[in-house]
């Protein structure tokens, strides 16, 4: 348009047209932004005292509203349907995840919030910007300063996830994807204990973060090239007609923009980052990272697959399903040399993204709900898992080596019986949401995903028995095995925050068990994409 | 898939369920209401807890034989009944019911259950009467009886899997009931980690099922396996079967387990792990009779391990002096003709269960019996102790031996209803079979006369070789009534189900016609006559060594094959050497790693998986430079792998 700059001219007002925005629709997103802006004023205005109180009260009253604004939202039929522009779509899937998303980041709020009777969140370093061990970290140490930061930090990062899954088209989707990694890139350069540990996590996550960044941006930009468009719609439909000169830039494209999607959920071989950012990053920013990251992830994935590049899946699909076959194998059996707790975690985390990919693969509107229903379980259990593993302490820091797990059956038979159970859900054993959720996602894959889909399942069954083998020696480590001599190891008294965590994640765990017939429904209800 | 499922249940065997019937879920509701009030309602219970959780097992058992009455009121057509109980897992395309299936063999099992575990919840009565904490263990028995109900009633394996985890459960609590003292703990550890070994495999079949057939109703399975499913996929899912029945059962290799669990209370042997629980496994590979029908290598494993666990059992037994433990190793070789049965296919189904059924009676009484002898002798239960006792309790003296006839299969006893039956059966085939399996049964029923007998002996009979302060007497009412109606069990019920061969006309419909015309290799008389012959001989041998002679008060030293039958043929040696080091080592290596990782571990699969898990490790170096790499190359082979293809 060479006369844009001639706003004046009658004709070309009506051509200009501001792009209506459907407040009600993007109002979840707008609350939590406003929360984060109001915390980082709280960050500059409020006494140092008051701080953490009212940062984490602001936290939750915002994660709260935005849930209950999404809630009602998603009654009506009206908000449904593209907006801003196409850039934003609010669908079934997108309400669903946002909402897993909102519920998650809650809890992940009130697992950083455990101050353990100190003066500040217990998880993170008083002041983030000095150097580990050095006079001034001490000095900012006795004056009693803490990292209130992080709380607004997380609500910039669920503003990106929740824009994530719902973006229409990959600009949109890109700004998501640094919106929700740039706060979490810091968040894992917190950790009050095994500084260097953790800023070391940070950078190494920043950078490989940022390599995968490249390869989405690249894969959008050919995928522009080809389909002249970065809106997943047109891209479906020019897919659909197919365009001769430059069939050559789809392919790669495709595969470009979902490398750097699969990062994000440490499939492998993008997963390198996984174990070492988990077990850097403070406990609590793992647990939530872990669920909330990969649920946002795996929305986009869905999105971009099923609303973008679905037409085209023979040419692209054999590269993922080696990816989710790569991802379950790799994560099972590292997983069972690892010595740390968090490690293990990391790789089981791995191997979910395996399964939970067997379901995307399955390209049907029961593998979208078998893979929400699959994030909704595992993103639960794991914050639930990793607040526990916050709980058990030696000598005042987490006992995170597996030798000193042994034996926690005996002294603290509620924390061990609690994450046993968190365990075999993990493991997927029946009455767990693990089971449930296992067969939400398989089952789809072996009706619709083909001679690959059964091939996968059998390799996921496999893997689940590996993975099995892991959790089982941890729980027999927790109950038959004697304690290690030397100081004892301890499960903190939490305070009712971390309390409340556990406890929903662990109830919601058992009731997916039990009873997963209301959320598969409404997962099931959820499942439609809608194009714009 | 699941649909057709329904279908199958819906205007296949099982109607649905109407009239008294349709309360079944009571069976399992009640003592789960037992338990439920007596572990909430804590203290406040104590006094009348106990006598609660005796009323909730009988009233059980009032709801099982209305069902069973009503069920033999219809036509053959139309015993079997199915109940809806609620949708479990409705979304879409997949769907899961839990329901329960009422039909005759579940029933055989409900009544079984619940007789024979209200009998024993009336002999606890007086057997715990002193201790502390008898409502907890009036709890876990019911808790016991609800697990065990639901798992004969379960109409999908799914359900029959929480059933089996409950059952475990209730085991576990109750060996180590008295768990201050360790020995007994580490008893129940035992039992539990075994036990999970058997749990894992049948989970693993479940989900073999998932996999291939989309469905875990019995209904499902069975249009499945009879509609074609591959061989291969039915021997998995029957191998897995066994693995789970092996755990349960205490069968071969898996048995390591059941003499250690004799450290619960006397009744919870009984009860548990004689006459019900431990014929969990049994009752599996019946109830999956449809899986193995089409799997004749996975049914010959079953033959085997019931072949080998029956001989095994016996040769042990012979070399106890604990009463329990002996007969603990009795009840392991009685399973393992139970399985022999089992495996024998449509022959034997019925025979299996027939001896389950008077095995559960017979045995109970004996444990029972042990039982009172234990509260007479000061919970003495070493057998060179004992002697001489049948003057001092006339009532155990009289109805263990009734239950001691019944075990030998002496006619006319409930025994030899059953367990010759399934001596000619083994015998029935072609090849070699018939001779090794009918062999190994009917070699194992001279040891039973022997072990058994030298048991009965070594206890009643003989001169007294009593420590110096225990005075022998008998046990109160409360517990010599229970004993009183399983020894009429142990004396009659063969007799009386096997006239016109009313059960095996019963169970026909579950379980299969016996196909008329396949006869023994060997004549029947003959080999009935072999049988008494054999029992004969192994009661003489006992006369003479345990009643004639002197026993000796000490344990002689004994011949090798004592020995080792003493330390149970060294399975647990065995286990240790073969799995539990490795494991340890494995452990260390894994848990406590020093830096050389995995290659202390040894041997195994897990070794194999461990192996290259560290290897891959090494990639894990921790430079993100060597991360960035790795994506690098993955992006590369992937495009690269992609563009070739294409």
């Amino acid at each position: 348009m060479p006369a844009m700059t001639v706003l004046s001219t009658p004709m070309l007002a009506t051509a200009f047209k501001a792009a209506d925005v459907d407040y009600g629709a993007i109002a979840p997103m707008l609350i939590v932004i406003a929360g984060a802006m109001l915390g980082v004023l709280v960050e500059a205005f409020a006494p140092r005292r008051l701080r953490h109180t009212i940062q984490v009260s602001l936290a939750l009253v915002s994660l709260v509203a935005a849930f209950v604004v999404l809630v009602t939202v998603s009654t009506q039929q009206a908000h449904r349907g593209g907006t801003l522009a196409q850039a934003v779509i609010i669908d079934g899937p997108a309400l669903f995840l946002q909402g897993a998303i909102l519920a998650m980041a809650a809890l992940g709020i009130l697992t950083m919030a455990e101050k353990f009777g100190g003066q500040g969140a217990d998880a993170f370093t008083p002041m983030g910007a000095a150097v580990p061990g050095s006079p001034h970290e001490a000095a900012a140490l006795r004056a009693g300063m803490a990292t209130s930061e992080v709380f607004p930090l997380t609500l910039f990062s669920v503003v990106g996830m929740l824009l994530f899954p719902a973006a229409g088209d990959l600009l949109t989707m890109f700004v998501a994807l640094e919106v929700l990694s740039l706060p979490l890139y810091l968040l894992c350069g917190l950790a009050r204990r095994r500084r260097l540990l953790s800023q070391e996590a940070s950078l190494k996550y920043f950078l490989l973060g940022a390599f995968s960044s490249a390869f989405f941006l690249f894969g959008a930009a050919l995928l522009y090239g080809y389909a002249g468009s970065l809106y997943l719609a047109d891209i479906a439909t020019a897919v659909t007609a197919a365009n001769g000169a430059l069939e050559g830039l789809l392919l790669p494209g495709v595969l470009l923009v979902l490398i750097g999607l699969l990062f994000k959920v440490g499939a492998v071989p993008f997963h390198s980052w996984t174990p070492d950012v988990y077990q850097g990053a403070p406990t609590p920013v793992t647990g939530f990272m872990a669920a909330c990251t990969k649920v946002a992830a795996f929305g986009a994935i869905l999105r971009v697959v099923y609303v973008g590049v679905e037409a085209n899946r023979w040419d692209w699909r054999g590269g993922v399903i080696a990816v989710a076959a790569l991802t379950m194998v790799v994560g099972a059996v590292l997983s069972v040399t690892q010595t740390d707790v968090k490690r293990l975690l990391a790789y089981s985390s791995i191997a979910h993204a395996g399964f939970i990919l067997v379901a995307v693969l399955s390209f049907d509107k029961t593998g979208v709900s078998g893979t929400m229903f699959y994030l909704v379980a595992y993103g639960f259990m794991t914050i639930a898992g990793f607040a526990v593993v916050s709980l058990v302490r030696q000598g005042g820091s987490e006992a995170s080596h597996l030798s000193q797990w042994a034996g926690l059956g005996r002294n603290h038979p509620v924390v061990a019986g609690v994450f046993a159970f968190l365990l075999l859900a993990f493991a997927g054993i029946p009455l767990t949401s693990g089971f449930a959720a296992k067969y939400a996602a398989f089952s789809p894959a072996i009706s619709f995903g083909g001679r690959s889909g059964v091939a996968l399942v059998i390799i996921g069954v496999i893997c689940s028995v590996i993975t099995a083998f892991v959790y089982v020696r941890l729980i027999v480590l927790m109950y038959f095995t004697d304690p290690p001599a030397g100081e004892a190891v301890v499960a903190e008294t939490a305070s009712p925050f971390t309390t409340i965590a556990i406890t929903i994640g662990t109830l919601v765990t058992l009731v997916l068990g039990v009873l997963p017939s209301q959320t598969l429904d409404l997962a099931e209800r959820s499942s439609q994409f809608l194009v714009r | 898939m699941t649909s057709l499922a329904h279908l199958a249940t819906a205007d296949g065997a099982a109607h649905a369920a109407t009239g008294v019937t349709a309360y079944a879920w009571l069976l399992v509701a009640l003592p789960l209401l037992g338990a439920a009030v007596l572990l909430v309602g804590g203290r406040a219970t104590d006094k009348w807890g106990p006598l609660f959780a005796v009323a909730m097992s009988w009233a059980a058992f009032v709801v099982g034989l209305v069902v069973w009455i009503s069920m033999v009121g219809r036509g053959g057509e139309d015993r079997a009944a199915h109940i809806h109980l609620f949708n479990w897992v409705p979304a879409g395309s997949f769907n899961l019911d839990a329901g329960m299936l009422v039909d005759q063999l579940s029933v055989t099992f409900v009544l079984l259950v619940t007789f024979v575990g209200s009998l024993i919840h009336v002999y606890s009565l007086g057997y715990m009467e002193h201790d502390p904490d008898k409502r907890r263990f009036f709890a876990y028995l019911n808790l016991f009886v609800a697990a065990m109900l639901l798992l004969v009633l379960a109409d999908s394996y799914l359900l029959l899997y929480v059933g089996w985890e409950g059952v475990g459960l209730a085991s576990y609590l109750l060996i180590g009931f008295w768990n201050h003292n360790p020995a007994y703990a580490t008893a129940a550890n035992k039992a539990f980690v075994v036990n999970r070994v058997g749990d894992f495999g049948l989970s693993v079949g479940i989900m073999i099922m998932f996999a291939a057939f989309g469905t875990v109703t019995f209904a499902g399975v069975q249009q499945a396996a009879e509609g074609g499913a591959g061989e291969g996929v039915l021997t998995a899912i029957g191998l897995m079967l066994l693995l789970g029945a092996c755990g349960k059962s205490a069968q071969f290799p898996l048995q390591s387990w059941l003499g250690d669990a004799m450290a619960g209370p006397t009744p919870v042997s009984a009860l548990i792990h004689a006459a019900t629980m431990v014929t969990a496994g049994v009752y599996l590979v019946v109830r999956s009779s449809f899986v193995f029908d089409h799997a004749p290598n996975a049914q010959l494993c079953v033959v085997i391990v019931g072949a080998i666990t029956l001989v095994f059992g016996a040769v042990v037994g012979c070399a106890k002096d604990d009463i329990k433990k002996a007969l603990a190793a009795s009840t392991m070789s009685q399973i393992g003709y139970m399985m022999l049965a089992a495996g024998l296919g449509p022959v034997g189904y019925a025979f299996a269960i027939f001896h389950l059924l008077t095995h559960g009676f017979f045995k109970a009484g004996m444990f029972l019996g042990a039982g009172s002898v234990m509260h007479g002798m000061d919970d003495q239960v070493d057998m060179r102790r004992f002697g001489g006792l049948s003057g001092a309790m006339k009532i155990t003296w009289l109805t263990f031996g009734l239950g001691w006839l019944a075990i030998l299969g002496v006619p006319p006893f409930s025994g030899f209803w059953s367990k010759d039956k399934i001596i000619e059966a083994a015998f029935i085939g072609e090849g070699w079979r018939p001779w090794v399996f009918g062999g190994a049964a009917l070699i194992g029923a001279g040891i039973t006369a022997f072990y058994m007998s030298r048991l009965f002996f070594m206890t009643f009979h003989g001169k007294k070789r009593w420590t110096e302060e225990v005075h022998p007497h008998e046990s109160p009412r409360t517990m010599t009534i229970p004993m009183m109606v399983l020894a009429v069990g142990s004396a009659l019920l063969g007799l009386v189900l096997s006239i016109g061969g009313t059960f095996t006309t019963w169970l026909e419909p579950v379980v299969g016609a016996h196909e008329e015309g396949e006869h023994p290799v060997l004549p029947v008389w003959s080999l009935m006559t072999l049988t008494l012959l054999l029992v004969a001989g192994g009661i003489a041998l006992a006369w003479m060594r345990y009643w004639r002679d002197e026993v000796p008060q000490a344990q002689p030293a004994g011949s090798l094959v004592t020995k080792a039958a003493r330390r149970d043929l060294y399975q647990d040696d065995v286990n240790e050497g073969v799995f539990m080091r490795p494991g340890v080592h494995l452990t260390r290596a894994l848990v406590f790693a020093d830096n050389r990782g995995m290659d202390g571990a040894v041997g195994g699969l897990a070794a194999l998986v461990g192996g290259t898990s560290s290897r891959l490790r090494r990639l894990q170096n921790g430079f993100a430079r060597s991360y960035a790499l790795t994506m690098l190359f993955g992006v590369v082979a992937i495009l690269g792998a992609m563009w070739v293809i294409q």
